[in-house]
């Protein structure tokens, strides 16, 4: 394999890797400070992603696209939020689980409904579209690049948020104890909307920005939701940190994997047989790679408790 | 002299900073009740955790008739034979009165992979869960759910558990605590006869209890023991009364 | 006689019932409909000993859906082609017996489940849920990739497989065994909720620390469950992929998970015949709904949401009131 090839797959590997961090950044900010679990993250990415299409298509601007994949997120957030997750708080974890999976039909039927069963597309901005040279003379996708941009900048602004500003004082007093949040005059239920419609923002856009790229069409927040699940179970329930370490292992494994390990068993195996064990194996890899941090660190890389 | 049945010897752990269990040895010999007393935050649920084997002690062993067991976890030193109750109830609360007893049995019969037979058809465990229930008073109750019993049913119910155990050693975290004073009256003469079935190490903040029925008594201080006697012996011990008095009043 | 026992009698009688008059009417479909409710039931009855009895939130049980599945799938495939499934060391040939290919989809899937569940079982609560949907996505993604038996458009199998002394094919008879297999398996999961393994790993649920103190390990309950639990619902995986002569990466994937689930809480967590009450609610609000609206899951959704919302006890909780603790 060239160089060249591989640096490409490993650029292709950030990229999944920061949309991934967008999602999980959200569920382990929920979890972390509601002690919430909830299934429905994939649908607000959706929901971005198909708000991005309509309004790209209405005013074929890029930029009003994000905005609305924005705004539309963090509504059915909060609206979600006052509706139903609040009552999810004090019940245990499979409740959770079922309520949220509900909303799940109920949001990937309702779009279907609005928006029809085939796929939307949202065009990459004529700006980005392109590949741009790269030093050492390799061609990538400019839009590709912005994407890890705009994700490493999100992830910066996430811990900026965290680490500094009021709220994100407030949230990591959540994490640690409700009712002394709550004793300090801290209006709480504001407080957890605000985190939901948050979180939902993040998938929201990380919806929009992979629209581009991919197809938008109703299902498409599953797969990355549960990618987003095992981020977050080798990066640690809670921590923004683990899930950016998470994010990034879990992109990289899926995509080297993809690249990697057909030719590699193909040192030892026919070639034919190679191609499909070798891609069998790394469609599990991300899995394999679960497993292992699950044998040396139960809970997780950077998971406290 | 005979062998104590229980010996801790220089256990320590910390969290942190906070020393919560500091050099503590102590023993528990065959027939008496010896009382663990001290002020809150004194180390108490710390140390019984390192003796049931919830917590890993950072040094020091803790023995069980004669056996190191200062490496093993709570369901082994369970099944050695450490009979322990919980200072806040800790009972499979959807369940009948009856089967939480009978849930100890089973433990102490062991035989748990049987798929087919009922086990509340099951005339040994049945019985010793019974039996259990009648020495603490709960016959009465057997049939209640066990989130419908009292504070104090439960502090019994906790006691008839560790009963069906069969215990050499009794571990007690409070078992007074919410009785109310004709039922830890009751509970204290009953726990007075229980001794001679096996040893207790009884942690209590009823003092009429303590001073009526330990052979000796231990008080821990910021995890240290800083006296062990009798009842007199404490009483007397200037040190305790610092402890617990404050420095002026023991002047 | 409790109300519940007399729902659940009413609830065991309500498949047959309806088999035997479309019988009698000569409406196949609807018996179809009645055995697909028995399999369904039968997967919710194998996750309910993890899930109600042993408060396991698995996420995952579309795994070992599948892996009966597959079983199914692969020795009819090969006996149907007269290839076999391998020649070295030793020769090994598909089978169209239904007797044997339950065998071989209830060890599989014991396997696995005893490999995911020692894994799994490692952690609690929210990691569990994760865990074991990462698992099932894990078979998911490998089912697809895999070329040898169909990949991503799975498997048909032309002929359903045999039964000695039935005929498969009429859709009566194979609602007997499927009802049969149910009954026999509501029965053992009745037993065993009540025998000692089920008194111990009930109190394990409500408090492990209690099951300890009393000398008994948690998880070595947790994982025998799982096992079990595991292998019942791939023995419905096998029948349900005989009953549609197909296998599909879909029963691997995590919707088929959620279903599951669903069927549990529709009826009912933890009573023996939730999983018979859901399954048969579901069977019976796609086709009435799905012949209103093809969005039909709009409103199993918001029928779900009010049921875990407001009515915690499912159908059977509603209507039967609070679970009495058997003695």
């Amino acid at each position: 394999m060239s160089m060249i090839l591989l640096i490409e797959q490993v650029l292709n590997g950030l990229q999944f890797g920061v949309m991934l961090f967008l999602m999980a950044a959200g569920l382990t900010l929920i979890f972390g400070v509601m002690g919430l679990i909830n299934l429905a993250h994939g649908s607000l990415y959706m929901v971005g992603a198909f708000a991005a299409a309509a309004v790209a298509g209405w005013t074929g601007s890029f930029a009003l696209a994000l905005v609305a994949a924005l705004a539309a997120a963090a509504a059915a957030g909060a609206l979600i939020e006052l509706l139903v997750i609040r009552r999810l708080y004090d019940r245990d974890h499979l409740d959770q689980v079922l309520a949220t999976f509900a909303l799940i039909l109920i949001f990937s039927e309702g779009t279907r409904w609005l928006f029809g069963s085939f796929p939307l597309f949202l065009d990459v901005p004529a700006a980005l579209a392109g590949p741009i040279m790269l030093p050492g003379g390799i061609l990538y996708p400019l839009y590709r690049l912005v994407i890890i941009g705009v994700g490493l900048l999100v992830a910066a602004g996430v811990f900026w948020l965290i680490a500094k500003t009021r709220i994100g004082i407030q949230i990591r007093a959540g994490e640690a104890d409700r009712e002394m949040i709550a004793a300090l005059g801290i209006d709480i239920s504001r407080l957890y909307t605000m985190v939901f419609a948050l979180g939902a923002a993040l998938a929201g856009l990380a919806g929009a920005l992979v629209g581009a790229i991919q197809s938008v069409q109703v299902g498409m927040g599953e797969p990355v939701l549960i990618l987003a699940f095992v981020v977050i179970v080798i990066g640690g329930i809670g921590s923004i940190k683990g899930a950016l370490v998470g994010s990034i292992l879990v992109g990289l494994t899926d995509t080297l994997g993809g690249v990697l390990l057909p030719p590699l068993f193909g040192t030892f195996m026919q070639a034919s047989s190679a191609t499909s064990v070798g891609s069998a194996v790394a469609s599990m890899s991300i899995y394999i790679l679960m497993v292992g941090v699950l044998l040396f660190k139960p809970s997780g890389l950077f998971g406290g408790k | 002299m005979t062998d104590p049945l229980l010996k801790l010897s220089h256990l320590n752990k910390s969290f942190g900073a906070l020393k919560a269990t500091d050099d503590v040895s102590l023993t528990l010999m065959p027939g008496e009740i010896h009382a663990l007393i001290g002020p809150n935050g004194a180390g108490k649920s710390t140390l019984i955790k390192q003796i049931a084997g919830g917590l890993r002690s950072d040094s020091g062993t803790v023995e069980f008739a004669g056996r190191d067991v200062t490496a093993l976890g709570t369901v082994p030193r369970a099944r050695a034979g450490l009979g322990r109750t919980f200072q806040i109830s800790s009972l499979a609360m959807e369940y009948t009165v009856l089967q939480n007893t009978v849930l100890g049995a089973l433990g102490h019969d062991g035989g748990v992979m049987r798929f087919f037979r009922p086990v509340m058809k099951d005339r040994r465990l049945v019985d010793r869960g019974m039996a259990a229930l009648e020495r603490v008073g709960l016959t009465d109750q057997a049939a209640k759910r066990t989130a419908d019993l009292s504070h104090g049913q439960r502090r019994l119910l906790e006691v008839a558990v560790a009963l069906t155990l069969e215990p050499k050693v009794f571990l007690m975290d409070e078992p007074m605590a919410g009785l109310g004073a004709s039922g830890s009256k009751r509970l204290t003469g009953f726990l007075d006869a229980l001794r001679v079935q096996a040893p207790i190490l009884l942690v209590e903040h009823d003092m009429d209890a303590v001073f009526a029925l330990a052979d000796r008594i231990s008080v821990l201080v910021y995890g240290r023991v800083i006296a062990t006697g009798t009842a007199d012996e404490i009483k007397r011990d200037p040190t305790v009364r610092e402890a617990y008095l404050g420095a002026e009043d023991a002047a | 006689m409790t109300r519940e026992t007399l729902l659940n009698i009413v609830l065991f009688a309500i498949l047959p019932a309806t088999a035997l008059v479309a019988f009698a009417l000569d409406e196949p479909f609807i018996i179809t409909l009645a055995t697909k409710a028995a399999i369904l039931a039968l997967a919710g009855v194998g996750l309910n000993i993890a899930l109600g009895l042993g408060g396991l939130v698995s996420l995952g049980h579309a795994a070992f859906f599948g892996l009966g599945g597959y079983a199914m799938g692969i020795l009819a495939s090969h006996a149907q082609s007269y290839t076999p499934l391998m020649e070295t060391p030793f020769l090994i040939e598909g089978t169209k017996s239904m007797l044997v290919i339950w065998g071989v989809a209830i060890v599989t899937s014991a396997l696995a489940a005893l490999a995911i569940g020692a894994l799994s079982l490692r952690t609690t609560g929210v990691y569990f849920i994760m865990i074991t949907l990462a698992f099932g996505q894990m078979l998911y993604y490998f089912a697809i990739s895999w070329p040898a038996y169909g990949g991503e458009d799975g498997l048909s199998i032309y002929v359903r497989n045999e039964f000695p002394g039935l005929n498969t094919l009429d859709p009566i008879q194979f609602f007997a065994i499927a009802f049969g297999i149910l009954a026999i398996v509501l029965f053992g999961a009745g037993r065993l909720a009540k025998a000692r393994f089920g008194l111990a790993l009930s109190a394990a649920r409500q408090n492990a620390e209690r099951v300890e103190t009393v000398g008994l390990t948690p998880f070595r309950l947790r994982l025998v469950a799982f096992v079990i639990s595991g292998a019942v619902t791939g023995l419905a995986g096998a029948l349900f992929a005989d009953l549609n002569r197909f296998v599909s990466p879909t029963m691997f994937s995590w919707h088929t998970s959620g279903e599951i689930m669903v069927f549990v809480i529709l009826g009912g967590v933890g009573r023996l015949f939730g999983p018979v009450a859901g399954a048969a609610l579901y069977i019976l609000l796609e086709h009435t709904l799905g012949g209103l609206s093809e969005f039909w899951h709009v409103y199993l959704g918001l029928l779900l949401l009010l049921v875990v919302l407001f009515a915690r006890g499912g159908l059977i909780g509603t209507i039967a009131g609070r679970e009495v603790a058997h003695d």
